[in-house]
């Protein structure tokens, strides 16, 4: 359904089917499919694991662990069944690239949740799809009833004595059920609140299982690095950050849209080069390099190797691989506010720090935005941010800290702009905000 | 008498069967149950809550969590107009104030005559082909307010 | 587990492994303040006051959820640890209504005492907070909601330690809500436990809301006067116009063998005290009505007629029937006065339990009785017969969380499907009536099989197979065994190594049958010619007395010429005519106008057990303190009615209540009729240079005597029950029993979570949620 971009600078690995009609099983099988996962079933868990680290893939969901890793934690034995669930839930402002996964490849995500189940000895994985995906979830149903109907999933798979199940779960809209532990509580059919950790999944996950749980475009980076193996797929990147993402491009470039480049492409060469510059012969003003919880980098920041090490370096994140760009008209109150709603919208709301202080940040922002703040308010929502960071239960207090805490260090001076009953500068008619809410 | 369709019942009983818990399934059941009932209806809690061995408190717990399930009747097309960051940097809160003044209702208002209902959303996946709605599940993308007249007339004319 | 040793703020501490930083902290006076942990509650990790540093971890670590492993170095009392409290409360009370002075919990609440100690003064909040009115859940439950803080503590004790499951989290964010189970109300075991644990003024209870604020209250702990199960209760009182006023239930300190529990019945239902319906006044028929008297004349008319019956046709022509909600005190004395002063054994009480049966059975046995702490603390607990949930709702409570807490392993047996069977490792359906069979059945008596049929018997037969080798069991089984039957409860007990009890349904229903309210068992089921006693108190009368029903009997044949009735209402429980007792002599001393007292010639009007002191034994034989906390005008404590009927047939009280050599004092005849009148009389003593502990209405004068006399009761520790713990006794196996009490005089109260005998009629709490509950269509009910 979304459109297909494409730039000379790609390295198409995830992204290779897309296009391709690889959704249908003949498809799929004619462009290598299912390929990978008879290799992993010939070659045994010990060498898949080793591939995995050797490929130096690095989970794609946000936290960029190192995969091969997080498979080698799971115990051999196991009183209770293990578990591999996919991470559909892709809900992170700024990150649209699962979608085109599932839409064009939903075989490789099955087969990269096989080669997981195979690895760490489990029976039976999940792919969980977030509510608003449904047309995903029918291509996925689809895809997995065809495997069943070829026996690639079930008793027996391949003939080799193995049984395996794959199977398909979807949400009702939640951000936080992106989170792995509240993604487990709503696989379970439960509120998705976190758990406390430790224990990780890993150990006990779900129904108190040991589980793998990746990212929809990790698990479907898998085969290829099964079959073209784990050294060739890291020397795709850059030294501890194997491969190539799916960048989402978005916001004031000329061509948005998510295009397969190899971690470490210079973040100006994307915008300028890939995305095609600033829209309509704007400036650039600021980037969010990796989705909108990550802090903001100003347009003289972004001379940077796109992979976690560099932009972990630079004070942010690669994160989801959503690159939002911001051009010179843009108001960062405006869209700091539009962050923190979105965050106050999301938040489970299980601890003190984060249900209160998303809440505060955003009745401040609103009032700020629209006219009625005071010079108090700039530090006192830093204040707020700082107090929620490091401090929460899950990482999205921090997700909410985080914008807040960037912006506010990086364009003070445009807030400051914003005080004494001043309107926005960047607005041609007033504030668009419905009401100023009373002060208390 | 069970509210919703055989079928859908038949399909619950067979998906459940997939976990190892009663409860598990819950999730979709709910979302599935609401496409076809309209809304969580009493009813609908209650023939849910019987079928996940649960309370209906705990079923209510459950609903009120996720963000797309209701227990009041929506439009028969739901229009979610996206208004987060990818979406407004591109246009999104015109397209929304558009939406409103074409349906003459407001954030989650439904219209008299219950064709059309609409909602302020979260992002929806499709960030780099902002702004974007979705009316009921079909996604409708890099949207103008005169595209976005199009899409809606098309509906009405269903 | 082994120990560690880890050091907090620069002191080495040492614990065993795993256990919770938070607990370790407490253990040696670190504080670490806390929302939403609560021990025996599962772990949230929810409300962040509790973070702390560890070294080596980058971030700061929540101490409630952080077991602790050797050589950990924890910081509390750093900068950023300070900071993080007073963030937090900051972010708290953003949204929080700042108006602690009307509200209820001001001064008990803990968000309070934390912005106190943690300082999160100055407010940086200023936008519009959330107000929204308060909602009324049931009859006892109210919430307001802007208060809570959501720190779950009532969902959990509700769910996990209640198993109620009613209450529930909605919506998400900061619009999360603590919600009921019947969306604007609740329906559930009403037993307050949510309103208690509630730190801040969120939870109220309707019985207590805005009536007074805790530091004018005065505090009495003492023991619930409503069920079997003996709860420790502090009541909250009040000064009033017709005296003192019990104005709150709970348990305040978290002491005594119900630790964090009560029952709606032990929170609420103390309103009893202050119902509009109490008599105050006594009652004598003039000319076939009721009318009232003065305590002179009705002790007069009441002392010389029982004088003149006895008299003139011997003390078996008068019966005494006694309380299961009066003191050991009052029970001793009462049947000590039948005996001794009218010269009857025709003393009686009703009985919801075969305890003469058990102590029987004990005898020749090493089956000891179980307190209701090994109830907590048993690995294996077979429960036969009775439901707990609505009938002991405390034994119930100790079940379920030992089961929850200590994984023991719980075993039921019954007639219905109890909710208990939820908690159980297995679970035998028996038809009603042959809970004996399947006791004998579960010992290894095969020949029995049949009478409990086929599938109880398959059911039986694996249960058998789970207990061979258990430990630390508990054997407890309810009225559905007596009579010789019981024998068939001990031997199993016998064959498990375990321990028994067995379940009667009041108060003082132990207490009753251990201090010798029947017609063939003196105190510690002693016979009726023991020397123990006939030794302290002269000759006695040797043949046993009629019971109840012998009793009513004789009344309809007229050799029952008068009867005194101490808080029971026979009529009703034992299906009396009352023709029957139409030319009997009848006094009762009542609460209430119950269908006994509206027969009766006098009526006295009585003051309960939160209105006087002594102990009750509740039904495991746990001793416990009961002390005044209420106290109404116009009536009397049973106790000072015996003594002062005595004292007016001239009797020498002393010899009822040991005084010791001092000089026969005014009892008060002279000055009025009013509580408080022993007070005013010991105030008096003292000024007349008497020693004021020799007044005889002095109930510790006779617990003196009950320990020295009753087998089992001796070794209590005096300082231990008046410090309000809980002395278990042993009267039951010291005793001689009856192996052949008539079984059919075990009438059990069937009592629910919302009823309390007769008593719990005059209930406005109780009543109102019974009322509350019949506005629902049966169908309408939950399933949890
Ligand atoms: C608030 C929050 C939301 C998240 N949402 C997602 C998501 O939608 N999809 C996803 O793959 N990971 C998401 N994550 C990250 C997951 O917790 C988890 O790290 C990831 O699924 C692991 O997969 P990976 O190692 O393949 O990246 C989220 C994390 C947080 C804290
Ligand atoms: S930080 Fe706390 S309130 Fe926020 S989403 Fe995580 S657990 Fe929920
Ligand atoms: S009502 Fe009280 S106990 Fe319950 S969550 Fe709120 S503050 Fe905690
Ligand atoms: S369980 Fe029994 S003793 Fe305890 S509070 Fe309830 S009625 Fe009173
Ligand atoms: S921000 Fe609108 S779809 Fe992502
Ligand atoms: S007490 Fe530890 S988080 Fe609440």
């Amino acid at each position: 359904m979304a459109d297909l971009v494409s730039h000379p600078d790609e390295v198409k690995v995830v992204s290779q089917r897309f296009g391709k009609g690889a959704a249908a099983m003949d498809r799929y099988l004619e462009l290598d499919g299912y390929k990978a996962v008879q290799k992993a079933l010939a070659s045994g868990p010990e060498w898949i694991i080793n591939e995995m680290k050797a490929s130096n893939l690095r989970g794609r969901g946000g936290a960029g662990f190192p995969t091969g890793m997080k498979w080698s934690f799971v115990p051999k034995e196991s009183a209770k069944p293990k578990y591999v669930l996919c991470n559909g839930d892709e809900s992170e402002p700024g990150t649209c690239k699962d979608r085109l996964i599932l839409e064009h490849d939903p075989h490789a995500v099955i087969e990269g949740v096989m080669i997981a189940a195979l690895a760490v000895g489990a029976k039976t994985g999940f792919i969980y799809i977030r509510g608003e995906y449904r047309y995903l979830v029918d291509i996925m149903r689809k895809a997995i009833a065809e495997a069943y109907a070829r026996g690639f999933l079930g008793k027996n798979i391949f003939g080799s004595g193995v049984d395996l199940d794959v199977r398909w779960h979807t949400g009702a809209g939640a951000y936080e059920v992106g989170e792995e532990s509240a993604l487990m509580e709503s696989l379970e059919g439960k509120r998705g609140i976190p758990r406390i950790r430790p224990p990780f999944p890993a150990v006990v996950g779900l129904w108190g299982g040991p589980t793998v749980i990746n990212n929809v475009e990790t698990l479907a980076s898998v085969p290829h690095v099964i079959l073209g193996g784990g050294e060739w797929y890291a020397k795709l990147g850059t030294p501890k950050n194997g491969g190539t993402r799916l960048f989402c491009l978005s916001g004031h470039v000329q061509k948005p849209g998510v295009y397969e480049l190899p971690l470490g492409y210079n973040l100006r060469k994307m915008i300028d080069d890939v995305g095609g510059g600033i829209w309509k012969g704007h400036k650039l003003k600021a980037v969010v390099p990796g989705g909108s919880s990550v802090p903001i980098l100003k347009a003289d920041e972004i001379d940077l190797a796109m992979d976690f090490d560099t932009l972990m370096k630079a004070g942010t994140f690669l994160g989801s691989g959503g690159v939002i760009v911001l051009d010179d008209h843009t108001c960062i109150v405006k869209f700091c506010l539009r962050t923190t709603k979105f965050y106050q919208h999301e938040s489970c709301g299980w601890c003190i720090p984060c249900r209160e202080g998303t809440d505060w940040m955003k009745k401040t922002l609103v009032r700020f935005h629209a006219g009625g703040g005071i010079k108090r308010d700039i530090d006192n929502l830093n204040y707020l941010a700082e107090n929620m960071l490091g401090r929460t239960f899950c990482p999205l207090g921090d997700a909410a800290a985080m914008p807040v805490i960037g912006m506010i260090k990086k364009f003070r001076e445009e807030f400051e702009a914003h005080l004494e009953g001043r309107p926005c500068p960047f607005e041609e008619h007033g504030a668009a905000v419905e009401q100023l809410p009373v002060l208390a | 008498m069970i509210p919703v369709s055989e079928q859908l019942d038949h399909f619950f009983t067979e998906k459940m069967k997939e976990y190892p818990t009663q409860r598990s399934f819950l999730v979709p059941m709910l979302l599935y149950a609401q496409d076809e009932l309209g809304c969580l209806s009493n009813q609908a809690v209650e023939y849910i809550a019987g079928k996940a061995g649960l309370s209906q408190l705990e079923v209510r717990n459950v609903i009120s969590y996720y963000s797309m399930l209701t227990t009041k009747p929506r439009g028969r097309f739901h229009v979610q107009v996206c208004t987060n960051i990818c979406c407004q940097l591109r246009g999104a809160e015109d397209l929304f104030e558009h939406c409103k003044q074409r349906l003459g209702i407001g954030h989650k208002g439904v219209t008299s005559d219950e064709q059309f209902s609409l909602e302020e959303v979260e992002c929806i996946g499709a960030c780099s082909w902002a702004p974007a709605a979705q009316v009921n599940y079909d996604f409708h993308e890099n949207l103008t307010p005169e595209k976005m007249d199009q899409v809606l007339d098309e509906y009405r004319s269903r | 587990m082994a120990d560690v040793t880890i050091t907090i703020d620069g002191n080495k501490v040492t614990a065993p492994a795993g256990t919770l930083l938070i607990e370790v902290c407490k253990s040696i006076g670190t504080e670490v303040p806390a929302f939403c942990y609560y021990p025996g509650l599962s772990l949230q990790a929810a409300c962040r006051m509790c973070l702390v540093e560890i070294e080596k971890m980058p971030k700061m670590q929540t101490a409630c959820t952080v077991p602790i492993s050797e050589g950990m170095v924890v910081h509390t009392t750093t900068d950023k640890v300070r900071q993080a409290r007073k963030s937090t409360l900051e972010f708290l009370l953003g949204n929080h209504p700042l108006d602690c002075p009307v509200c209820d919990a001001g001064g008990e609440c803990e968000l309070q005492d934390m912005t106190f100690s943690y300082g999160a003064a100055e407010s940086k909040f200023m936008e519009a907070k959330l107000h929204r009115d308060e909602q009324q859940w049931s009859p006892v439950v109210f919430f307001d909601r802007p208060r809570c803080i959501l720190c779950y503590r009532c969902v959990r004790v509700c769910g996990e330690a209640m198993d109620v499951w009613a209450l529930g989290v909605q919506n998400r964010g900061s619009a999360s809500i603590i919600a009921p189970n019947e969306g604007d109300h609740l329906e559930c075991e009403e037993c307050g436990m949510c309103i208690d644990i509630c730190p801040v003024g969120a939870l109220t209870s309707g019985a207590y809301r805005y009536k007074t604020r805790p530091w004018e209250m005065k505090h009495v702990g003492t023991t619930c006067m409503h069920c079997g199960d003996g709860c420790k209760t502090t009541l909250g009182v009040r000064r009033h116009e017709t005296g003192m006023q019990i104005v709150r239930g709970d348990n305040r300190d978290k002491s005594g063998i119900n630790g964090d529990f009560l029952c709606i019945k032990g929170r609420y239902a103390f309103d009893v005290t202050h119902s509009d319906e109490r008599l105050t006044q006594p009652l004598v028929r003039h000319e076939g009505r009721l009318t009232p008297a003065t305590w002179e004349a009705a002790l007069e008319l009441v002392a010389s007629t029982f004088k003149r019956i006895r008299d003139e046709h011997g003390g078996s022509a008068i019966g005494v029937i006694g309380s299961n909600r009066t003191t050991n005190e009052e029970n001793y004395l009462l049947q000590k006065f039948a005996r001794v002063v009218l010269g009857s054994n025709n003393i009686d009480h009703h009985r919801t339990a075969d305890f003469p049966a058990l102590a029987a059975a004990l005898k020749n046995t090493q089956v000891r009785t179980a307190g209701m702490r090994d109830v907590f603390n048993a690995k294996t607990i077979l429960l036969i017969g009775n439901n707990p949930t609505d009938q002991h709702p405390l034994l119930a409570w100790q079940i379920r969380n030992n089961v929850r807490l200590h994984k023991a392993r719980l075993f039921v047996v019954n007639a219905q499907d109890i909710k208990l069977h939820r908690q159980a490792t297995a679970f035998a359906q028996v038809p009603s009536g042959s809970e004996a069979f399947a006791a004998a059945f579960l010992a290894g008596n095969d020949s029995v099989g049949e009478s409990v049929g086929g599938d109880a018997r398959n059911a039986l037969l694996a249960m058998r197979q789970a207990l061979k080798g258990a430990e630390e069991a508990v054997v407890i089984f309810g009225s559905e065994i007596r009579g010789a039957q019981v024998k068939a409860a001990v031997n199993l007990a016998s064959a498990l190594n375990a321990k028994i009890a067995c379940l009667g349904d009041y108060a003082n229903s132990r207490g009753a049958a251990d201090m010798g309210l029947y017609p063939d068992l003196l105190p510690g089921y002693a016979q009726t010619s023991s020397e123990i006693f006939t030794g302290h108190w002269g000759a006695l009368p040797e043949q046993p007395g009629w019971n109840i029903e012998q009793m009513v009997n004789a009344a309809r044949d007229g050799q029952l010429r008068a009867l005194l009735c101490v808080g029971s209402n026979p009529v009703v429980r034992y299906n009396v005519d009352p023709f029957v007792l139409q030319k009997t002599f009848l006094v009762v001393n009542e609460m209430f106008m119950t269908e006994t007292a509206s027969l009766a010639t006098v009526v006295l009007p009585a003051a309960c057990a939160y209105e006087k002191s002594g102990t009750f034994t509740n039904t495991m034989g746990d001793l416990q303190v009961v002390k005044k906390a209420g106290d109404l005008a116009g009536t009397k404590p049973d106790f000072e009615i015996v003594i002062e009927i005595a004292d007016r047939m001239g009797f020498d009280v002393r010899k009822l209540v040991s005084l010791g050599g001092g000089t026969r004092a005014d009892m008060g005849q002279s000055r009025g009729a009013q509580t408080g009148e022993a007070d005013r009389h010991a105030v008096w003593l003292e000024a007349q240079n008497l020693e004021p502990r020799m007044t005889p209405f002095d109930p510790a004068a006779v617990l003196d005597e009950i320990q020295r006399l009753v087998p089992g009761y001796g070794e209590a520790s005096r300082l231990n029950v008046a410090a309000g713990n809980d002395e278990h006794t042993t009267a039951l196996e010291a005793g001689q029993g009856s192996a052949t009490s008539d079984p059919d005089l075990v009438v059990p109260s069937e009592d629910t979570l919302f009823t309390s005998g007769t008593l719990g009629r005059y209930s406005n709490t109780l009543h109102s949620v019974i009322e509350s509950r019949r506005k629902v269509p049966a169908d309408k009910k939950t399933p949890v």
